[in-house]
């Protein structure tokens, strides 16, 4: 019996069939649809990316003569102790608020599931807080969270618990702004109720006529329909949860008179003040690139580990 | 295919006059601007009465065409339209600020504009124009003039049945005892300080009324962690330690309607505190009825002393307009200009029936000026609160400008913020803030 082998097609074959796309006119039209993305993604996003990459070598400050310093930025970085209190705040906010994210957003897109008819009343609730501008968030933040005036400690007072000093007490920081960016958790409710609404109905009949129950539907079945979905959000929030800036700038820093300390000094922050306060632009610029390298890391890590918990229909595994 | 070619040509017609109108636009622009060319000033978008009286007066002077984008200063501002070669013909900024661009060569010194517009320097109160010298030279003209006096609540002090001589800032024993008798801790909470250090912000007051300047003369040598500063932030972390402590007492002062009627004066929510010189023209206007002292801050030799701060004018290295800049700075600061300003304001006061208590200037010629011709007696509370302000301001100190005067401010307030918060010991956060700021003004001045 004779086999088939299938041949896979080397890089330069791919590359010969790529370049022959454009022998047809539907490229180049595909191109040109594109050319407006392509032209931002150079100018904005590419070009200022390649330049930071040759600023962070350099003590460049906008208004003084600019010189190489080859890696002294990346060394300065390596031994700042700021920069390492930084992402210490930065990492155990991450660990804390994109967790919390996930269940309160998977929690509330299960509910808005299940109320049928006003669904898109309150899928417009939850999310109208996303649009909400981030420096009125943090101004909100420090009225709510006012240790012994605050709406959160007087709510707490009501069923006897004394409330911390949200914005003062370092240990307690952290969690305010974590509860205060749940506040946003509208548009990820979004995407999960799109997904738990594609799981096919048939797969719950069938593992129900298998004798599942409920935690076992939800595990077996809902959970793997909707991991994309998942996996999506908790890419998204993790990035965004390592350069968390305005909220807390706006709370703590974004005054004539900072009161932040090194519990709100968020590696973003710590930037932000280098390129624009102190105007070590050079420094700044090494600076966003640890952070670039320490996300490329970190969802490296993640999409790494997705093989195993994220399931795509039609996927072999 | 037919009908997609005329849609193209209109679509290109439709263009073409969208690009005429607006070259039609531009040359329009161009026309109307001046002989003395255009003058772009960063950091003084529209203002008060007494920024746009003055402005109207300086415009006419320079006789440019002037245009003042709103919004202050920004630094990421300033520095994208350095970056782009583009930079503003003039800035309006904090007068801390000015030493930092001084040194970084982004401003140019104004020994030539001072000669050729023929401005007397001696116009101008002194630590005002030490904070605006870098080097030897004037980087800046100073504007507006910050005074400190302390703002006392006389309604508090006769409910708790303390004397003005209490709040001595020269005897600290004795003013922490006055705090812990007008504090009020209701259920464990605060519901009036008795008396606020207002630190970090006035930490170089405390500093310099144990004897010691935060920074010296010539902006490179800090003394953060001298023993005498130490002990300043000692006594005044201990003031609010006995009036319930940081989380108690910011947690009720961040509750205060400050720029309101139901601010914390007119509410009793505080005994007294020390403050600039403009909230009492903010009481004037929301609460003109409270009762209130201004006291002077004492050394511990029980010298009067005063912190000032405030604006200034400074001209940016490739400036296009120096002359017309240059120009301007001179109208909006001269004595002319500010008493033309202070007329108005009374003015536009007496119509709304509002009290009027002057401006302060950094021109000690205009507000002699502006105090004996514009300003008239209100009720004896707010004339002994003008007549202290006055008073003071020939004690006044300046935190001198420094090659790195942003990196310095942020060592001492992230320092005390750090004690504040309990993290560290005053004498461990003003070591950290001594070895970063020296670090810093080394770095700035390599």
């Amino acid at each position: 019996m004779a086999t088939v082998t299938a041949t896979v097609p080397g890089p330069r074959a791919r590359a010969r069939h790529w370049f022959a796309g454009f022998a047809q006119r539907e490229t180049w039209a595909a191109f040109a649809f594109l050319s407006p993305w392509l032209f931002g993604f150079f100018v904005f996003t590419a070009g200022p990316m390649i330049a930071s990459l040759i600023l962070s070598f350099s003590d460049y400050s906008v208004i003084q003569t600019t010189h190489n310093v080859g890696w002294d930025n990346y060394h300065h970085l390596v031994h700042d102790p700021k920069v390492r209190s930084a992402m210490k705040t930065t990492l155990i906010y991450t660990v804390m608020v994109v967790p919390a994210h996930v269940v309160l957003s998977l929690g509330l897109a299960m509910v808005l599931a299940r109320i049928g008819r006003l669904a898109g009343v309150f899928r417009t609730i939850f999310y109208l807080p996303v649009m909400t501008p981030a420096v009125a968030v943090g101004v909100l933040y420090l009225l709510l969270f006012n240790g012994d005036h605050g709406l959160i400690n007087s709510g707490l007072g009501l069923v006897g618990i004394h409330g911390p000093f949200w914005e003062t007490d370092p240990h307690w920081v952290k969690p305010s702004l974590v509860i205060m960016h749940l506040w946003k958790v509208g548009a990820s409710v979004v995407i999960l109720l799109a997904a738990l609404m594609a799981v096919p109905q048939h797969l719950y009949e069938a593992s129900a006529m298998d004798g599942a129950g409920k935690w076992r539907r939800f595990w077996d079945v809902t959970v793997p329909m909707i991991s994309p979905a998942l996996f999506f959000i908790i890419i998204i929030n993790t990035i965004a949860a390592l350069q968390t800036f305005d909220e807390v700038y706006t709370a703590f820093f974004n005054a004539s008179t900072p009161f932040g300390t090194d519990a709100t000094l968020f590696y973003s922050i710590y930037l932000f003040q280098e390129a624009f306060v102190n105007f070590h632009m050079g420094y700044a610029s090494a600076l966003a690139w640890g952070l670039f390298l320490v996300i490329a890391v970190v969802t490296a890590i993640q999409v790494y580990g997705s093989r195993r918990f994220v399931y795509y229909e039609g996927d072999k595994r | 295919m037919q009908g997609w070619r005329k849609s193209l040509a209109f679509a290109s017609l439709i263009a073409a006059l969208g690009v005429l109108a607006f070259a039609a636009t531009l040359a329009s622009a161009h026309s109307t601007t001046t002989k003395a060319g255009s003058l772009n000033i960063m950091g003084f978008g529209t203002g008060d009465d007494v920024a746009e009286s003055r402005a109207a007066i300086a415009t006419k002077a320079a006789g440019a065409t002037v245009n003042r984008p709103s919004g202050g200063f920004n630094d990421q501002q300033f520095l994208a339209a350095v970056a782009s070669g583009n930079p503003p013909d003039l800035v309006y900024l904090d007068r801390q600020k000015v030493g930092t661009y001084a040194a970084k060569g982004a401003f140019v010194p104004l020994t030539s504009c001072i000669k050729s517009q023929k401005i007397s320097t001696k116009q101008y109160r002194i630590p005002g124009l030490n904070e605006v010298t870098y080097k030897g030279q004037i980087y800046g003209i100073p504007e507006f003039y910050d005074v400190r006096t302390i703002l006392v609540d006389n309604n508090v002090l006769d409910q708790a049945g303390v004397k003005l001589s209490g709040l001595d800032t020269s005897n600290w024993p004795r003013l922490l005892a006055t705090a812990k008798k007008l504090v009020k801790i209701e259920n464990g909470k605060v519901t009036r300080i008795g008396f606020d250090p207002k630190i970090p912000e006035f930490f170089p007051l405390w500093a310099k009324a144990n004897g010691v300047d935060i920074l010296s003369k010539d902006g490179l040598h800090p003394h953060l962690n001298d023993p005498r500063a130490v002990a300043a932030l000692q006594f005044a972390v201990s003031l609010i330690n006995a009036q319930g402590g940081w989380d108690k007492f910011k947690s009720f002062r961040d509750t205060w309607d400050f720029f309101g009627s139901n601010n914390e004066i007119a509410a009793d929510q505080v005994g007294a505190f020390p403050m600039e010189q403009w909230y009492y023209n903010v009481l004037a206007g929301s609460s003109p009825k409270v009762h209130i002292t201004a006291l002077q801050f004492r050394n511990k030799k029980r010298q009067p002393i005063n912190y000032e701060t405030g604006s200034a004018w400074a001209i940016p290295k490739g400036s296009k307009n120096p002359q017309a800049a240059c120009t301007w700075m001179k109208s909006m600061t001269s004595v002319s200009t500010w008493l033309a300003a202070a007329k108005n304001r009374a003015q536009i006061r007496k119509a709304k029936n509002q009290p009027y208590t002057g401006i302060s200037t950094g021109n000690a010629l205009a507000d002699d000026a502006i105090y004996k011709q514009t300003y008239t007696s209100i009720n004896p509370f707010f004339d002994q609160t003008v007549k202290k302000v006055l008073d003071v301001q020939r004690f006044s100190f300046n935190v001198p400008a420094s090659p790195a005067s942003n990196e310095f401010r942020t060592a001492w307030n992230d320092a005390i913020n750090r004690v504040l918060a309990g993290q560290q010991t005053a004498k461990a956060a003003l070591d950290q803030a001594q070895k970063e700021s020296v670090a810093a003004i080394k770095a700035a001045t390599k």
